[in-house]
């Protein structure tokens, strides 16, 4: 199937990517490519089968994975800013939304 | 007996003088290893990995140091806290060095997507040394660190380890724990580990698997000593040996030297035994639907608020995360990115995700099978030895069919190991990989050590640390 310009612009805007002009071009082009070699699944009739989502080995899927509702220490606040770009008075400061 | 300090001096002496060559490391922390050294040539209690020195790739968070996963969106980022894998080996006494190159968030096969240059191979430094754990094996292979920490989710372990010549573990999905890797498919990744030899790579293994509370994946099975696996006793062993994997596109030097390690397997008393896997031709394509979906997922999250880098150009926010994610992502990053979003949005999920993952049963099912007939299977770990920098950079679809040999265990969610077993006309190494059952670790492990034992890999790259 092809992959027209407006697609790639729509799966970026999709993706919050603001690709340029050229960009734009290579990955209209590549994923066209990629997109067409992976339809080689298609040769394949799947509809019995199951997909593959969750636990890959039958000891993951059956362990246990919730926890004592117990209060724990975290970072805190002080930690959790520390690699911020903008924190501002205890909080993460992002540019205007609206 | 030699000290923490003295390893530890050897390591990062090493690491810098050949860094300027390799580009191995982005960071080597010489004043906080020698400190943690010296603590640890001052205490009495004796750790089963006292005073190793290792190196770890720099998507695996170590409190202190940075974690760019090789990208400019994290450039210096620093965690503050240690991934559950570097909390457990430091318990055991082993001593971070430093963090290293990789492509980044570990896409790619070459270590050329790394926004802080390639790494260089040290058996010819005009080669890429594999990826995306580039750094973390060229380092090995280089003796600068008798070992360190990849992360594998297609391959990125056992590809490398094969094109420099050391030994490369994925281990089964949720033997160790994710938590403090930086995630690109969850349900691929995992933290694997370089050596110079198996038994190296089993103490290590030993000591960072097991269940974690922090990563849900982990799986509650018990962790024995891998290091008592290490015995020639492979008399029995039925070996696996898929011969359509051994076909079209597979480099003559490279079918011809894992063919002769089949016959050395024959002639230390293992069965070798034909397997068909039928779906393993189509593992490439599940995966890049697989995983470039899961990544898109997981990089949603670098968009300038929290951590890393923010473009300043921007008033409004969501131009603010457009334009990190455009200025910081590089462009393999954004590839996948596009890709796994196209193939998640609305009327392609089913065609795509879905298909793949029935696929990916259909991919898993082949090795339950097989196994019913085999302890373990051996294939090539890569099509070819090591090739020239900058040869595939433009044309994505050759760089993934790298990963053909290895992306199946990852799949699978079975383990895999990557041995040196000799090297090409042009003196570059060759690797094989086994990949066995849930859990076969020490399987794994008994195979690599008789063949070590019986042939051992005595080959020493042009770039070498001296002692």
């Amino acid at each position: 199937m092809p992959i027209t310009k407006a697609d790639i612009e729509k799966v970026a805007q999709l993706a919050h990517l603001e690709l340029d002009e050229e960009e734009v071009k290579m990955f209209s082009t590549q994923i066209a490519d990629i997109v067409s070699y992976v339809e080689q699944l298609n040769e394949l009739d799947t509809n019995n089968v199951e997909p593959a989502l969750g636990g890959l080995t039958p000891e993951g899927e059956v362990t246990n994975s919730s926890r004592d509702d117990e209060l724990k220490a975290s970072l805190g606040q002080e930690i959790a800013l520390e690699e911020a770009p903008d924190p501002a008075e205890g909080h993460f400061r992002v540019p205007k939304v609206l | 007996m030699t000290s923490a300090r003295q390893k530890v001096e050897f390591s990062l002496n090493a690491a810098e003088n050949l860094n300027e060559t390799l580009n191995a490391f982005l960071e080597i922390d010489r004043d906080g290893a020698l400190a943690r050294a010296d603590d640890l040539d001052k205490s009495t209690s004796s750790k089963s990995l006292h005073g190793m020195p290792i190196a770890i790739k720099d998507n695996i968070c170590v409190r202190g140091l940075q974690t760019s996963c090789g990208s400019r969106i994290l450039g210096d980022y620093h965690p503050p806290y240690n991934a559950t894998v570097i909390e457990r080996l430091g318990n055991a006494g082993a001593i971070v060095i430093g963090k290293t190159n990789c492509d980044e968030f570990a896409m790619g096969s070459s270590n050329e997507n790394s926004a802080f240059g390639p790494v260089r191979n040290p058996w010819d430094t005009t080669k890429v040394p594999g990826g995306s754990s580039g750094g973390s094996a060229a380092a090995v292979a280089a003796g600068i660190v008798p070992v360190a920490l990849g992360s594998d989710t297609g391959g990125s372990v056992r590809q490398p380890a094969s094109l420099c010549g050391v030994i490369g573990l994925k281990p089964t999905y949720g033997r160790n724990s994710r938590y403090g890797l930086v995630a690109f498919a969850s349900s691929l990744d995992q933290v694997g580990v370089f050596a110079r030899n198996v038994s190296d790579a089993a103490s290590v293994l030993g000591v960072i698997a097991g269940r974690d509370e922090h990563d849900a994946t982990t799986a509650d099975v018990p962790v024995p000593d891998y290091t008592e696996a290490l015995t020639n006793a492979i008399k029995g062993a039925r070996i696996g040996f898929p011969q359509a994997l051994f076909a079209a596109g597979l480099d003559d030097d490279v079918a011809n030297t894992v063919r002769s390690v089949v016959d050395t397997y024959r002639e230390l008393g293992a069965e070798i035994v034909d397997v068909d896997l039928p779906h393993a031709r189509y593992a490439i394509a599940v995966y890049y639907i697989i995983a470039t979906a899961e990544a898109s997922s997981n990089l949603a999250r670098f968009d300038g608020v929290r951590y890393g880098f923010r473009a300043e150009d921007a008033p409004e926010l969501r131009q603010m995360y457009r334009r990190t994610r455009e200025q910081g992502f590089g462009p393999e990053v954004k590839r996948r990115i596009m890709l796994g979003t196209y193939v998640l949005s609305a009327g392609y999920y089913d065609a795509y995700y879905r298909k793949a993952q029935q696929v990916r049963t259909l991919i898993r099912k082949d090795f339950l099978a097989a196994f019913q007939q085999c302890d373990a299977i051996i294939t090539p770990t890569s099509p070819t030895a090591a090739f020239s920098l900058g040869a595939k950079v433009d044309d994505p679809l050759a760089m993934y069919l790298n990963d053909i040999y290895t992306v199946t265990a990852n799949l699978a969610g079975i383990p895999g190991l990557s041995v040196p077993c000799g090297v090409s006309s042009e003196r570059l190494p060759i690797g094989y990989q086994l990949v066995g059952p849930y859990w076969s670790e020490p399987t794994l492990f008994k195979l690599a050590y008789a063949y070590e034992q019986a042939r051992p890999f005595t080959d020493k790259p042009l770039v070498f640390a001296q002692d």
